[in-house]
């Protein structure tokens, strides 16, 4: 076992942290935007993200003709343990760059490739993933929303989605509707370009526990997108969602500690209080979750094998986030515990506290990644499905019926 | 960035799993519950593998391999509850020295370890686990040559030809070999919940032994190894009670579907699997740090014994209700990877106090200082 970079790799680290070292002095702050400062934060962050752009270091993964770099995503990993490093930001359309840009490269059109990723490379234009819906999350394939051809070839949308990250400042979103109810539910979807905005988008700000508002809900009324706005086949829209949930699965097994939760970071939280630092229950839940924490940072270097060889991690990595969320909230738990009540005041860790709930479910439930790795890993058989083959209009009716009995 | 096993890694552990298969160590786990004597014995298998000597360097007559691969045969022998004596006899074959080391390494004689735990920040003192209670008893103590105290629950002790005893003489820790054969040694071997381990209380009254030159690191360094074999024979027999787990919940129906469709069933066993996968996580841990990173051996030995024996608890109780009421009935055999889990959680320190030295490493490195 070896933890060193081989030879190519130390040679690139050592290229992007002579950038880095040269360009950081105009880097923004780490921190998120302040209330009525958003805009202004903004504008920091493309800029930032256009001068890695330019310097080669975002969408290093995609193929050369579109602006990338064609490296592994090794090289990826290798860039943002030194961005983390130095203490700078990395790119601000994490969502776009990482997912969406490659969806459109595995499944777009030469004309939408030509038109939309050069952009999105440089932040010109921000791009949001418009996939849940308010009656469809871990059941993704039930979404509502409703692109319907129109005469003149056009599509026009009608529906709801929600959790969409940066929204609200997109120029771009990649959204998944129905083209087909007379047909079971997979079988009618597809992939569009919806410009944010187009007459008929509304983009309202979604509030969570921590008081921010990460996510925004999006509203479509009869709003109409030209008909080379779909991306890949009509109807195959479900095999082109899939590709961009590979490309997530990709990016946080290559990122399993990106949260920030650190085994050493919550010792030094508790270790400023010697009592504490001296509590047999206060040591034993420390050492339960920092063993939880350790794991995990382990469980990455394996997954980062995986993918040095040219592989993916196999689907048991998203039980690294179960395992995160759940040391991490004993960790708050630990944390206010010794603290008392003014660690729920305003903070890092009561922002860690009112934060992890919601992440609970992010990126899928917890209870939805146990089935998925129980029947992919562990070869368990599935539940007994009552929507399988059954018509997605015919499948709404048995719903409604069922919910009024 | 290589964080998984090598080829050679690979080989070794299809190679134990191979010669683990040949006697039906489960089996015999059930029958030396009832008469000891039926207790597998496979340091033949041990010897003839050249494991006695595993962790012994070339020029002493070893095979100079690491604590990762040791820890591999470890996870093995736990899939089988293989009665090995590696837990005993690979962490003595550190200390020990000269022609000792030799016998050990060849395996002519069989080491057992009688370990002293290592002081933490809170506690200044090397202890031994008490025969009973919450109260750590002092670790032996060293006059000249002359071993005096008492030791429990030491495993693989009942059989050893050769103990390594850790003695304070003073403040400092040293390692005493000593023969349980002569004069003022007594071994007596209790019967255990588990069977599969020869296990002694040891007594010594001014036991003549060889003061070896190991340090209090080297002796430090044994107890961790010691740590991380346990945990990875836990690792292993969690791996066996996933496999068999899941095996019987696609063999069993009720209300006309596999048990394993239901979520109830199917989520339980995902969280053996997530605790399992860490647990592997953190042997790879222990073994890289127990090779190239020492000063975070503690730490990762530490946390392996943790993380295993947590899944080794949740493993073990799973594998008797997936299976219902046969499961906890005395002809199954799931039972015997409970009475695995039982026992192991409460030896060499057991499982809490590893957790607190997690948690000790960590706030000591973030600059605690604990109030008295």
């Amino acid at each position: 076992m070896d933890l060193n970079d081989t030879p190519e790799q130390a040679e690139y680290r050592a290229k992007v942290r002579s950038w880095i070292e040269a360009n950081k002095a105009g880097a923004p702050g780490l921190g998120g935007a302040e209330l009525g400062k958003e805009e202004a934060w903004i504008a920091e962050r493309r800029d930032w993200q256009r001068k890695l752009a330019e310097g080669g270091f975002a969408g290093v993964t995609w193929p050369a003709e579109f602006g990338g770099q064609g490296l592994g995503p090794i090289n990826q990993v290798i860039i943002t343990q030194e961005l983390q490093e130095a203490g700078v930001p990395g790119i601000l359309d994490v969502i776009g760059i990482g997912m969406l840009g490659p969806t459109v490269i595995a499944h777009g059109t030469d004309d939408q490739k030509q038109r939309y990723l050069a952009p999105m490379l440089a932040a010109d234009e921000v791009w949001c993933q418009l996939f849940s819906e308010p009656a469809a999350g871990s059941d993704l394939a039930g979404i509502q929303t409703k692109a319907e051809v129109q005469p003149d070839g056009s599509w026009k949308l009608n529906g709801q989605k929600v959790w969409t990250t940066n929204a609200h400042f997109a120029s771009y979103g990649l959204i998944l509707a129905r083209t087909n109810s007379d047909v079971p539910k997979h079988k009618g979807m597809s992939m569009f370009i919806v410009p944010m905005d187009a007459e008929g988008v509304t983009i309202r700000p979604l509030r969570q526990i921590t008081g921010e508002a990460e996510f925004n809900e999006v509203f479509f009324d009869d709003c109409v997108i030209p008909a080379d706005a779909v991306v890949g086949p009509v109807d195959g829209g479900w095999m082109v969602a899939l590709t961009t949930l590979l490309f997530e699965r990709l990016a946080i097994g290559a990122g399993s500690e990106g949260f920030g939760y650190r085994a050493d970071r919550f010792a030094a939280a508790i270790a400023s209080d010697p009592v504490a630092a001296a509590d047999h229950d206060v040591r034993h839940r420390l050492g339960k979750l920092a063993t939880d924490l350790l794991a995990l940072r382990f469980t990455g270097f394996r997954h980062l094998t995986a993918i040095e060889r040219g592989g993916l991690p196999g689907s048991e990595a998203a039980l690294g986030k179960v395992t995160a969320v759940k040391a991490a909230i004993a960790a708050g738990d630990l944390i206010a515990d010794v603290i008392g009540p003014d660690a729920l005041a305003e903070g890092e860790w009561a922002y860690l506290i009112s934060f992890l709930p919601g992440l609970k479910s992010a990126g899928g439930t917890e209870e939805i990644l146990r089935n998925m790795v129980g029947e992919r890993v562990l070869g368990l058989p599935t539940e007994p499905r009552l929507d399988k083959g059954i018509p997605f209009n015919e499948l709404r009716a048995l719903e409604k019926e069922g919910a009024s009995a | 960035m290589n964080f998984e096993l090598s080829d050679e890694q690979n080989a070794l552990q299809e190679a134990a799993r191979d010669a683990l298969s040949r006697i039906d160590t489960v089996a015999a786990a059930r029958e030396a519950l009832e008469d000891e004597s039926k207790r597998a014995d496979l340091w033949e298998t041990a010897e003839a593998a050249g494991w006695t000597g595993l962790l012994v360097p070339e020029e002493q007559g070893g095979v100079g391999l690491g604590p990762l691969d040791a820890m591999l045969i470890a996870a093995e022998a736990g899939r089988t509850l293989a009665p090995v004596a590696l837990l005993g006899h690979l962490p003595a074959t550190l200390l020990a020295e000269g022609d000792e080391l030799q016998q050990l390494a060849a395996g002519e004689k069989r080491g057992a370890f009688v370990p002293a735990m290592p002081p933490t920040d809170l506690d200044h003192a090397w202890t031994v686990d008490p025969q009973s209670g919450l109260r750590r008893s002092p670790a032996p103590s060293l006059d000249g040559n002359k071993v005096t105290g008492r030791v429990h629950w030491v495993p693989d002790a009942a059989k050893a030809d050769l103990l390594v005893v850790i003695a304070v003489d003073g403040t400092e820790p040293k390692a005493v070999v000593i023969d349980p054969s002569q004069g003022g040694v007594k071994v007596e071997p209790v019967v255990s919940y588990d069977q599969t381990r020869p296990m002694a209380h040891v007594e010594f009254d001014a036991a003549e032994g060889k003061v070896v030159s190991a340090s209090a690191d080297d002796i430090a360094r044994a107890w961790s190894v010691a740590q991380g074999l346990i945990a990875a024979e836990s690792l292993g027999s969690v791996e066996e009670a996933l496999e068999r787990s899941v095996q019987y919940s696609k063999e069993r129906y009720t209300f006309g579907r596999q048990i394993g469709s239901y979520q109830a069933v199917k989520h339980a066993l995902v969280e053996v699997l997530r605790l399992m996968e860490n647990a592997r996580s953190l042997m790879y841990y222990a073994g890289w740090a127990g090779q190239d990173s020492p000063e975070q051996f503690t730490l990762a030995a530490h946390a392996f014994r943790v993380g295993a024996g947590e899944a080794l608890d949740f493993a073990s109780r799973e594998l008797i209700s997936v299976h219902g009421g046969i499961g906890a009935t005395w002809e199954h055999d799931a039972p015997l990877f409970f009475r695995r889990a039982q026992l192991s959680r409460r030896l060499l320190g057991g499982t809490a106090s590893a957790a607190d030295r997690v948690a000790g490493e960590l706030l000591a490195e973030a600059g605690a200082r604990p109030a008295a």
